[in-house]
């Protein structure tokens, strides 16, 4: 990656967490934290990765996307909405009553939504099917997801990540974004994960360490996942991020996992992030 | 008339409509009693076995609907529809997904296994989900017809299937019958009562009805083998006709046929609903006769509720 793209990634990820702030200042509800710490994983995907078409979202062969942790809904909006899927300013009526954007996502009413998820370890599922309907139907589309580290507690996901080895689905590649935090609190304070990486890789997965907010690590990871193919192993990548990156009073913050802020608060974030972006701009 | 179990006319249907390359089908451990060991015989690309674990293979299915399969999924129905009952509402029925959660076992002639497998409850849990439509087929002739009817209708569907033998209603496996989803069967006319029936004991609204016809008592008997959409058109008919209707499930009375029958009659057309099922309580083990006759369930059980239905009249 030159120094160039690795800018443009840092600034599409920065209008992606203006965008966060926006939608969820507006809605006055929502959830900001983990949608921050997952925006440069999803800003890499959705510009680096994924074989899609604004145009054409139901493109049979395209390449899909579950959010498995779907609360965090708004990255995935302003992912889809800069990318011109829809128009960007809608995220400014998230979750309102004449919105087509849900609390959570629903690939009913939102075009380039794959599937519709928000009850935590389902998405994951899905993904393992659209996976599996790759290999019967011998598409070369890849199935990404994007877990919550809190939604590794759900005994569905270790479900599916079994089915996933099993079915040998080399063309699926999860990652858990791993900020440490969920509503009550540290993961570890309420229900550790213990050694990840060692649980992940014993269900049959091949896995990947990185840090979430480095983009050479993360296109390291996904380039990793594309040599993966082949060998018969899902690709699994524990992304260590940090809740609310990007907006300093949220930063590490398990209290922004699921409220907006006000109208003081949401002006400094705007400020921050507004800084940010002219940055990168300059 | 030879006797099947809707579930083995389902694993047959299965094969013989396999050709159709959309079709996929899941289990979770259980394909020889639920038979699409029959379909996975044929086409074994097709058949993926999930292992016991109910809840991924309802959302995998959801997932791979999405791609344009249609997907059937089994397993018991006490599992499937409890087990996996969030997956088939927020992973399927939500987003109107291409899945047929197609549920064995199902009722108290599960027999011997016991309360723990005797869903007593799917029909009630099932219908009050939006987008899907809720079956229960009499027998062999008419499950494949809904098996058919599942594979051209587009959207999530429960079926509810028995593992117990029975006798035919109209025909054998593979009989054509005038089925159409959402519309009852009327089996006989009558004009003192309506007999509204679904799965298992459509058998016995039938035998209740000659019984009652040899002591002078005329039974209109309706096989509502579709829950939802129900038939409200039959229901006021029965109601203008009859003036009384008994309901029979292989269910609790709470929330399944009886429930979804008087919900019509209260809101539509008023009129004494008596309902014949199982009365809130589980079962026990005991085979499917044995447990029939513990719990009021027989022919002679329901003869014995028209006629006091009919005494209030």
């Amino acid at each position: 990656m030159t120094q160039a793209e690795e800018k443009e990634l840092k600034l599409f990820a920065a209008k992606m967490r203006r965008w966060i702030i926006e939608g969820v200042y507006n809605a006055k509800s929502g959830h900001p934290g983990g949608s921050l710490s997952c925006t440069d994983l999803m800003a890499y995907l959705y510009n680096k990765v994924m074989r899609v078409d604004p145009k054409n979202p139901t493109d049979p062969d395209r390449d899909r996307f579950v959010l498995s942790k779907g609360h965090c809904a708004p990255a995935l909006y302003s992912a889809l909405g800069l990318l011109g899927f829809f128009d960007v300013n809608e995220i400014k009526n998230l979750r309102k009553i004449d919105s087509d954007l849900q609390g959570h996502p629903c690939m009913q009413y939102t075009p380039g939504v794959d599937m519709s998820t928000g009850s935590l370890g389902q998405g994951i599922s899905a993904a393992c099917g659209m996976a599996i309907a790759g290999k019967l139907d011998k598409k070369d589309y890849n199935v990404y997801s994007i877990l919550g580290d809190g939604e590794m507690q759900e005994g569905q996901v270790w479900e599916a990540l079994m089915s996933a080895a099993h079915y040998k689905l080399d063309n699926l590649c999860a990652a858990v974004d791993y900020n440490g935090l969920q509503i009550d609190g540290k993961v570890d304070d309420v229900m550790s994960l213990g050694d990840l990486k060692a649980k992940v890789t014993a269900f049959g997965w091949n896995v990947v360490e990185i840090d979430g907010h480095d983009f050479m690590q993360i296109e390291a990871a996904y380039k990793a996942f594309e040599a993966n193919k082949g060998s018969g192993k899902p690709f699994f990548i524990i992304s260590h991020s940090h809740k609310g990156m990007g907006v300093s009073f949220m930063y590490d913050n398990a209290a922004w996992h699921g409220c907006a802020p006000k109208e003081d608060l949401y002006k400094q974030a705007v400020d921050e992030l507004d800084a940010a972006i002219k940055a990168l701009e300059d | 008339m030879s006797k099947m179990a809707t579930r083995e006319a389902y694993g047959r249907a299965l094969a013989e409509y396999g050709a159709d390359e959309r079709i996929v089908v899941f289990d979770a451990d259980l394909s020889g009693s639920t038979n699409t060991a029959r379909f996975k015989a044929v086409y074994p690309e097709r058949h993926f076995n999930m292992g016991i674990a109910e809840g991924n293979m309802v959302a995998c299915a959801a997932g791979m609907a999405t791609t344009g399969k249609i997907a059937f999924v089994s397993s018991f129905a006490m599992f499937a529809s409890e087990r996996a009952c969030e997956q088939i509402r927020n992973s399927v029925c939500y987003s109107k997904l291409n899945v047929k959660i197609c549920a064995t076992h199902a009722g108290l002639t599960v027999g011997e296994d016991g309360a723990s497998h005797q869903c007593l409850e799917d029909l009630a849990i099932m219908r009050s989900i939006p987008n899907i439509k809720v079956v229960c087929p009499a027998d062999a002739a008419t499950a494949k017809m809904a098996i058919k009817a599942a594979i051209e209708t587009d959207g999530p569907f429960y079926i509810r299937l028995g593992r117990l033998a029975v006798e035919s209603v109209y025909g054998e496996y593979g009989d054509e019958v005038p089925y159409e989803l959402g519309k009852a069967l009327q089996i006989r006319d009558g004009k003192d009562l309506t007999i509204i029936a679904t799965g298992y004991m459509v058998k016995e609204a039938v035998e209740a009805a000659a019984a009652l016809e040899a002591e002078g008592i005329s039974a209109r008997v309706l096989d509502m083998h579709t829950i939802k959409p129900i038939d409200s058109e039959a229901i006021i008919a029965a109601v203008r006709d009859t003036g009384l209707i008994v309901t029979a499930e292989e269910h609790n009375i709470i929330g399944g046929l009886g429930s979804a029958v008087a919900e019509v009659v209260c809101e539509e057309a008023p009129c004494k609903v008596v309902r014949y099922g199982m009365r809130d309580h589980f079962g026990r083990s005991g085979t499917p006769d044995a447990l029939l006759e513990h719990y009021h369930l027989t022919t002679a059980d329901l003869v014995a509720k028209c006629k006091e239905a009919l005494a209030s009249k």
